[in-house]
């Protein structure tokens, strides 16, 4: 069914930490590893070690330059579906493949109902949907329903795999619904916010924002700057040698 | 947005096709129609092969067409489910009206009904499928309020030209059809003018900064791409056409679609019976290459916001 459930009992998502996450690809990598396998299966690629390598993928990490008063810093920024409250992908999906789960709020794509028609992708703001051009349908982020309920994997494997890959703990995966949870305290704590939500599709997953930077070279006030450096000596006999050392290098 | 060549076949011949039942209906209505139970066939024959090759080349958008019966399932909260259901539904009405007149030998009465119903089946139909891209808050260029009219008035267009020709084939060409698809096409012209110029002068909504939620903190500028080639995301969605290409393609949609087409069917007025034909054969060919055109720029010319996170500025 296409129509959205009124309340789910969990809004289960990822918060990603824009503060740590180094871009190193591994939670894209090891999505990628998991859901080939698992529920997305396969999870297909055309031409990978060719000229014109095409693949479905359900993670995808952007790299962005920020740039403010003459200095600049890099944000990794990891991608996938944010398993939106009122998720439009799912209200326009004409067979009943795109569903929103009352109990958990997972956003998920049935494989053997969906024909392919690619309106979900038109609908969803954050290109999160992916599809696969060989198996003809659509495929998005499960927020590995495979692994999170399943009891032949350990305690500490029932995490999605992006969750479990990632080297710098830049992701955390809990119930946003419960106030006491993880995610939502340090949600709360950072003021991690939700993407585009003007346009009200109600994303569950959080970014928490980098920090400011802390280091003397790009501090904007009383921070050491290149302009700031002394440009002349003090006069001591070491100064002095560095001075003749300069004099006699630049000859 | 990439302008898949069955969506665009799709959209303009079924368009054509249903705003032919929908004047089909409404001249019988007012008993303008040759007391011909053959032009009934004829005419209900060519609306509903448009629309049958219509719904068919759409199947070829389908990675999985042979699943298409289940699109019927989703009408509580889906404009492309709802579209597939009016779209089927138009047709018993169409073919209850062309039947009946024929073995009633009379189009009055049940089968004046069956074709009213048709036709109010058939505007329903170009409202919904108006409505599938009309929907959409993530494309600014079709979330708009001239959107679905657009569709309806651009179905009703062609349908009046198609309405033209099915007149002179069987000699027959009052001047009531004659006003009917110069005004129809004039209305064309006119809310594709104020279409192109609403989206010309609206404001993009959301910016890079926005999207990222990383505006605050400065100029946000794409540094490293996720994947080295364009992914599904880009090729569906990043379809870029060029400013000037585009200026040049609306004069020609135009020219061809609207000025052309009324042209032709004014001189209908003067020709004979076999120089009607031609002439109508003639706009209805104008017609269908500028609409191709109008509906592969409402394709090429959108933008759809998630290409902010692949470069783009502002959307």
């Amino acid at each position: 069914m296409t129509t959205l459930p009124e309340k789910t009992a969990k809004k289960l998502g990822l918060l990603i930490d824009l503060d740590i996450c180094v871009g190193c690809q591994a939670c894209a990598t090891s999505c990628k590893e998991w859901n080939t396998g698992g529920y997305s299966a396969p999870l297909s690629d055309i031409d990978p070690y060719g000229r014109d390598p095409n693949g479905a993928w359900l993670n995808r990490i952007h790299s962005y330059e920020i740039s403010s008063n003459g200095s600049s810093r890099t944000v990794h920024f990891p991608r996938s579906c944010l398993h939106c409250e009122t998720p439009a992908c799912v209200t326009v999906c004409p067979t009943g493949a795109s569903y929103k789960r009352e109990e958990d709020g997972i956003v998920l794509v049935d494989p053997d109902k969906c024909i392919g028609c690619k309106l979900c992708s038109w609908a969803c703001a954050y290109g999160a949907r992916e599809y696969d051009y060989a198996e003809g349908v659509m495929k998005k982020c499960t927020l590995c329903v495979d692994r999170i309920y399943n009891p032949h994997l350990k305690q500490e494997d029932r995490i999605p795999a992006c969750v479990r890959a990632c080297p710098t703990g830049a992701r955390h995966f809990g119930d946003f619904a419960d106030p006491e949870s993880i995610v939502s305290r340090i949600s709360a704590e950072r003021e991690g916010y939700a993407l585009l939500p003007e346009m009200g599709f109600k994303p569950v997953n959080r970014y928490l924002p980098p920090r400011p930077r802390r280091d003397a070279t790009t501090e904007a006030d009383g921070g050491l700057k290149l302009a700031d450096l002394p440009a002349k000596g003090d006069g001591s006999a070491l100064d002095r040698l560095f001075a003749w050392a300069d004099k006699m290098l630049t000859r | 947005m990439h302008p898949a060549y069955s969506v665009i076949f799709f959209t303009t011949a079924s368009g054509a096709g249903l705003g032919l039942i929908v004047w089909l209906g409404l001249a019988n209505l007012l008993g303008l129609l040759p007391a011909m139970p053959s032009f009934g066939y004829f005419t209900v024959l060519v609306a509903l092969g448009l629309l049958s090759i219509g719904l068919l080349s759409s199947t070829f958008h389908l990675g999985r067409p042979e699943r298409a019966w289940r699109a019927f399932s989703q009408w509580r909260s889906s404009w492309l489910s709802r579209e597939g259901l009016a779209a089927s539904a138009t047709y018993l009405p169409t073919l209850a009206f062309a039947i009946g007149w024929d073995r009633l030998g009379d189009n009055s009465g049940y089968v004046a009904l069956a074709g009213a119903v048709a036709a109010l089946l058939a505007l329903v139909t170009l409202y919904t499928t108006g409505m599938i891209y009309a929907s959409l808050p993530t494309i600014r260029a079709w979330n708009q309020p001239l959107t679905a009219p657009a569709y309806i008035v651009l179905g009703l267009a062609s349908g009046a030209v198609l309405m033209a020709l099915m007149l002179a084939v069987f000699d027959y060409v009052p001047t009531w059809a004659v006003w009917l698809a110069i005004t129809s096409l004039a209305a064309g012209w006119v809310i594709k003018r104020l279409y192109w110029r609403k989206i010309d002068s609206d404001k993009p909504r959301h910016t890079v900064g926005q999207a990222t939620g990383l505006g605050g903190l400065g100029q946000v500028r794409p540094l490293d791409p996720p994947h080295t080639m364009p992914n599904f995301v880009m090729r569906e969605m990043g379809f870029e056409v060029g400013r000037k290409h585009a200026c040049k393609l609306r004069h020609f949609a135009v020219v061809l679609a609207f000025v052309v087409p009324a042209v032709l069917v004014v001189l209908m007025l003067a020709g004979g019976s076999v120089i009607n034909i031609i002439l109508a054969v003639l706009a209805v060919m104008s017609a269908a290459a500028g609409l191709v055109m109008e509906r592969w720029l409402f394709f090429a010319e959108a933008e759809h916001v998630s290409m902010l996170y692949y470069g783009r500025e502002a959307a």
